[in-house]
């Protein structure tokens, strides 16, 4: 088995295997090819880097001007300053212009965890969510990553993508597919479902592994597309399992865990629910497995939660 | 393109801005100062710069004009207009509810780039299309429009520096150097000068002119780009509200909006402009 890689590092080798095929692809970057493992694709297609310095709100304004003259562009920075910094470049000159640049936010959540909330990204979710025509993807693993990298570079479409920089082992699943706002099925199960995003998708598998244990089967789903949500996926969890917990990388306001409640509710699904992301504090800081343990985003976190939900047998 | 005089450039400035006034008094709503001030940049660059027509707009390799300053909406659909992007009577739905002539370009209008409004986004994005046309070897040019104010945004000057960076002679920035925003003078708002020494230390080849003077305007813009490697940037001096007397330098008319008496005297001034170029 392949030695599991960070989703950044398998972001840019997909990326580097497309700029091979096609020389109208462009990355743009904001001195951020060393963090964005992008140094050996500049190496081996320099004419199809653009480096515009420290400055976010360039770099999407500049990645904008050359999706309008053809180019494909995936506009490469730290998701903590790309989502907020140049969220009016994001928002203007991509989303509102219909200008279809691949966003991708690297190190996100609290990838860099010890460097304090000026690096972390729990906002971007809801941030991106509010604004109309973005498509957010969050995968899960190097599979997920990859088949993700190849769809978004095929959309004519404005994209957020976002993943974090730690190796994330690839999820067993009943079968290896991926589609664009369709959550992808990691486990099956009726007692609840956990419905995870990025990088808690692996916690969330960890902690139905825990519950299976004890008897207790838990269906897990990889919301990778936050954005347009899978509708059906997250009504069917509602309907077919015991209740749903969602996870994700971000504040509890806004994200993943949101979008589901206010599709149930207004769907009339009352089922036991819980959204497991980050509070409304200052977060800990910290190396990321540990803050994630603090917050309960650990499998034995989750399957604690899991339990505080499930019906008392 | 058929090569309009210079006499006959200015027969077009009197009419566009008469158009201006007529479409703003009837939406009850516009820029009507930099629309005044701007509109002989656009009449020069769309009648005689920019190779850019209704025929050839989903052209590769067409010029780009970028409006970043986009509130002076105006002014650009007007010229768009006799240039036979849209049937004129098009522009009496400005500002109506549904329509798409909104106080700000987009791109739902034909021959609009890119939608604009937020100030300080229009140089980084035609330094991206500068950029492309650069990577394709191609001899197509961009040309940004901004207004003296929103200079103060500091991503025009982070655009600023990849342009000259990338050495981008493709590009044309202009700047409508009315010297007044919506507070006041745009020196006693956030001083700009020494604005052309700013853009030179940025690597642009810079060249003053009045922007308000056809025959000037043509004999700039003909001139691009300045300095081969560099990007240009034309400080287009123009005073806002420029061509009516009572408009002309006052910072009330940034948006003001004329009343009945106001409109009738703006239209006489300019029909005798016009006379005199008979």
């Amino acid at each position: 088995m392949e030695k599991p890689k960070a989703n950044l590092e398998v972001f840019a080798s997909t990326l580097l295997e497309l700029a091979h095929q096609d020389s109208n692809l462009l990355v743009v970057t904001s001195d951020s090819r060393g963090s964005g493992k992008l140094a050996p694709f500049g190496k081996a297609v320099p004419g199809q880097i653009v480096e515009v310095g420290i400055a976010e709100q360039n770099l999407v304004g500049v990645a904008a001007g050359l999706a309008a003259a053809g180019k494909t562009v995936f506009a490469v920075s730290p998701a903590c300053f790309v989502t907020a910094r140049s969220l009016e470049q994001i928002k203007n000159d991509i989303c509102y212009s219909d200008r279809p640049v691949k966003v991708v936010g690297i190190s996100a959540g609290v990838s860099y965890g010890a460097l304090g909330s000026t690096h972390h990204s729990l906002h971007d979710f809801a941030a991106l969510r509010a604004i109309h025509n973005v498509t957010i993807v969050a995968p899960a693993d190097n599979f997920e990553t990859r088949e993700a990298v190849l769809a978004v570079a095929k959309t004519e479409v404005p994209v957020y993508l976002r993943f974090g920089k730690k190796a994330m082992p690839n999820l067993s699943r009943p079968a290896e597919e991926f589609e664009l706002g369709k959550a992808s099925l990691v486990r099956q199960g009726t007692a609840l479902t956990f419905i995870a995003s990025g990088e808690t998708v692996a916690p969330a598998s960890d902690a139905a592994e825990l519950l299976a244990k004890e008897g207790v089967e838990c269906r897990v789903l990889s919301m990778h597309t936050i954005k347009p949500l899978d509708e059906a996926a997250v009504l069917s969890a509602a309907s077919e399992t015991g209740g749903v917990i969602t996870v994700e990388e971000h504040s509890v306001h806004g994200g993943l865990g949101e979008a589901c409640a206010a599709l149930l509710l207004q769907a009339g699904k009352c089922v036991p629910f819980k959204i497991v992301g980050f509070p409304d504090e200052y977060t800990v800081t910290g190396g990321q497995v540990e803050i994630f343990k603090h917050y309960g985003i650990d499998g034995a976190g989750l399957a604690n939660t899991a339990r505080s939900v499930l019906p008392k047998r | 393109m058929t090569m309009l005089t210079e006499r006959e450039l200015k027969k077009k400035s009197v009419q566009y801005r008469k158009d201006i006034l007529r479409i703003i008094k009837e939406s009850g709503s516009g820029h009507t100062g930099g629309d005044l001030s701007s509109i002989d940049i656009l009449n020069v660059l769309y009648n005689r710069v920019l190779r850019v027509t209704p025929e050839n707009f989903q052209n590769s390799d067409r010029d780009y004009y970028i409006q970043s300053k986009g509130h002076c909406a105006e002014a650009l659909f007007v010229v768009l207009a006799d240039r036979g992007f849209f049937p004129k009577e098009e522009l009496n739905t400005l500002n109506k509810f549904g329509s798409h002539f909104i106080g700000h370009p987009t791109r739902k209008v034909n021959g609009v780039e890119q939608n604009t409004g937020a100030l300080g986004h229009g140089l980084a994005f035609a330094v991206g299309v500068a950029l492309a046309a650069k990577q394709d070897r191609k001899d197509y040019r961009a040309f940004a429009l901004m207004g003296d104010g929103e200079l103060a945004e500091g991503s025009n000057w982070e655009a600023g520096m990849t342009a000259a960076h990338y050495r981008l002679d493709n590009l044309v920035a202009i700047v409508d150097r009315n010297g007044l925003q919506i507070t006041g003078s745009t020196e006693d708002v956030c001083q700009l000068e020494p604005l052309g020494e700013k853009f030179a230390s940025f690597g642009f080849a810079v060249r003053e002119c009045d922007g308000n003077d056809i025959a000037e305007l043509v004999h700039t813009f003909g001139a691009v780009p300045f300095v081969p490697g560099k990007p240009s940037l034309v400080l287009a001096k123009t005073r806002k509200g420029k061509g009516i007397s009572f408009m002309d330098n006052v910072a009330k008319w940034h948006h003001g909006v004329p009343n009945d008496d106001e409109y009738s005297r703006a239209i006489a001034e300019l029909d005798e402009a016009e006379s005199e170029l008979a």
